[in-house]
């Protein structure tokens, strides 16, 4: 990681608005090849808008997005990024089978079809990766909500994603899937792809941050090392210290996950 | 004399056999995105392009066909714009349809009353060869639509924002589907009538997703009983002197009911199990009663389905 690599994704001056209300205000965010970058704010901070711009869902008003070195508006590669929204469910208003929901995370501009025997087998090395292989036939909507956050997980992992985008995957889950997140995180980082996730809080997922970057009011006020815990993170079990620019301490601390 | 001995009757079953297959095919989509509406919308509109057709002595299937189509675009761009307050903007257009449609059928010369009837209502037994050949033309390029770019489509539908970011082009699919129902709707406008188009489009699949987990198999069912209602109500008013578009509604609903009170043991047999083997990982939650209020279909038809049980989960009992 020490060698100059194209950034996965940048954001240089990026401003944005909603409803005529600034919520992005000068943000610069740079993410690398292979590495986790956790997005924190306090709700409001505009931390949902910036991976959302970043994915072409809000319209940035000022600055520029370059996605794997290439400027947005040429950009069309969209199978190297796996898209996780922040979702309280995954089910619409027919029934759909968690297999038919991951599978649908195959399609890109280029493919308009679905998955042909490779693509099943990618399928089902996404439904392994969050434990859910024995679900596939299953309904979504019969799901718990940590479950249904674990499809959409499978979901963008079924297209390999070089940059992975989450957007609070561990809202309102629970430890299971807390365990499904972390191993997700641990697969990108060996297989050197990067994540950016949006978090309400560090939790138990601390130890598998590379870099944290911290928004208040649509400005950056942190980027790096993952902060100390302070006021309601510093929870019995969160007080410990992790030196992040030691290799073999980050990997020592997964023990509290497995 | 049997019933097939016919043509005109030949025609009708043969209109009802294409409309039962496509009108399902359709709705599916609309339902799994909850714009179960928009077939009614679409419907409303397409009487100002029947009104249209008569004034200009034309066709008036279609002038429907172009009208529906310029319609269900103006529904779609506003559907994508305005998610909030939409719905006010989708009522004028709607209820401009409709008023337009009236109004140039009165001023058409030959328009009357009983041409408003028809295509308000359907008039199956007036179908002619020349209605047929447009039909199956039309039935085959929406069957076309629908089932070749299934997966894109069920991407579309069951997550938009997702779609979005995986390079699908989403746009051109929402505005592809919303012509294909444009199209689905002038094609079961002389089978069942404009203002009961949607009907077709959504009843089947109501019926279809309580017995179904998976999204094809829905789909597929709900395509079989739209052919069954449509062709068996056209059949019955050979013999009983009834309007054949309320006929298959009425037989349609009447399925829904049927299999709503029939599946009713088996979803919640299948929905406990669900919830005993979701509970054997989740602690009880609050949300649990959100998650479950959201079977199938909330928010359309489907949502007053009788098998649709909202209660908390209970995550002790564990039959097995």
């Amino acid at each position: 990681m020490t060698e100059p690599r194209t950034p996965v994704a940048r954001l240089i001056g990026g401003t944005a608005s909603l409803g005529g209300r600034p919520v992005l205000r000068g943000v610069d965010l740079t993410v690398r090849p292979g590495e986790v970058v956790a997005l924190l704010g306090a709700n409001g901070s505009g931390k949902s808008t910036l991976v959302r711009t970043l994915v072409g869902l809000v319209p940035l008003t000022g600055g520029t997005i370059e996605l794997f070195g290439t400027p947005f508006a040429r950009f069309r590669d969209w199978s190297r990024i796996g898209y996780v929204p922040q979702r309280t469910t995954a089910a619409a208003g027919v029934p759909a089978s968690v297999r038919e929901v991951v599978a649908s995370g195959l399609l890109d501009g280029r493919r308009l079809f679905g998955p042909g025997r490779e693509g099943r087998a990618a399928v089902d090395a996404a439904l392994d990766a969050v434990g859910m292989r024995d679900r596939a036939r299953d309904g979504i909507a019969h799901l718990s909500g940590g479950q249904q956050q674990r499809v959409l997980i499978a979901r963008a992992l079924a297209r390999r994603p070089d940059l992975l985008i989450m957007d609070e995957p561990m809202a309102g889950v629970d430890l299971r899937s807390q365990e499904v997140l972390a191993g997700t995180l641990r697969g990108q980082q060996e297989q050197g792809r990067a994540v950016l996730l949006v978090l309400h809080e560090l939790g138990p997922l601390e130890p598998l941050i590379d870099r944290a970057v911290v928004l208040r009011e649509g400005c950056v006020c942190h980027d790096g090392p993952p902060p100390r815990a302070v006021g309601q993170h510093a929870l019995p079990g969160h007080d410990h210290v992790h030196p992040h620019d030691d290799h073999t301490a980050r990997h020592a601390g997964m023990g509290l996950l497995s | 004399m049997t019933i097939l001995d016919f043509p005109f009757m030949q025609r009708a079953l043969l209109a009802a056999l294409l409309v039962g297959m496509t009108a399902p095919a359709v709705g599916v989509y609309l339902v799994q995105r909850r714009q179960a509406f928009m077939g009614d919308g679409i419907g409303h509109v397409a009487l100002t392009g029947v009104g249209l057709g008569f004034l200009l002595s034309t066709s008036p299937v279609l002038t429907a066909v172009l009208t529906a189509s310029v319609g269900a675009v103006l529904i779609e761009l506003i559907r994508e714009r305005s998610r909030v307050s939409g719905d006010v903007a989708l009522s004028v257009l709607f209820y401009g349809g409709i008023a337009g449609g009236v109004m140039l059928i009165n001023l058409a010369p030959e328009g009357s009353n009983a041409n408003l009837q028809s295509y308000l209502f359907g008039s199956l037994t007036s179908v002619s060869p020349e209605d047929i050949r447009v039909i199956t033309i039309l039935a085959v390029a929406v069957l076309a639509v629908t089932l070749g770019l299934r997966r894109a489509l069920f991407t579309v539908c069951q997550d938009e924002d997702f779609a979005r970011v995986t390079g699908l082009p989403v746009r051109a699919l929402n505005l592809l589907l919303a012509v294909t129902a444009a199209v689905t709707v002038t094609v079961a406008m002389r089978v069942v009538g404009l203002l009961l188009v949607s009907a077709l489009m959504v009843v089947p699949v109501a019926v279809a997703q309580q017995l179904s987990r998976t999204f094809s198999m829905t789909a597929a069912l709900a395509i079989v009983v739209g052919v069954l209602v449509s062709v068996s109500g056209t059949a019955l008013t050979y013999y009983v002197d009834a309007p054949p578009g309320a006929t298959i509604v009425l037989l349609a609903i009447g399925l829904f009911v049927l299999v709503g009170v029939l599946a009713t043991p088996l979803n919640r047999r299948r929905a406990r199990r669900a919830e005993a083997a979701a509970g054997e990982v989740d602690p009880p939650r609050i949300d649990d009663v959100r998650v479950d209020a959201e079977v199938p279909g909330a928010g359309t038809m489907a949502g007053q389905a009788p098998s649709v049980v909202v209660r908390p989960a209970p995550i002790e009992e564990a039959p097995r």
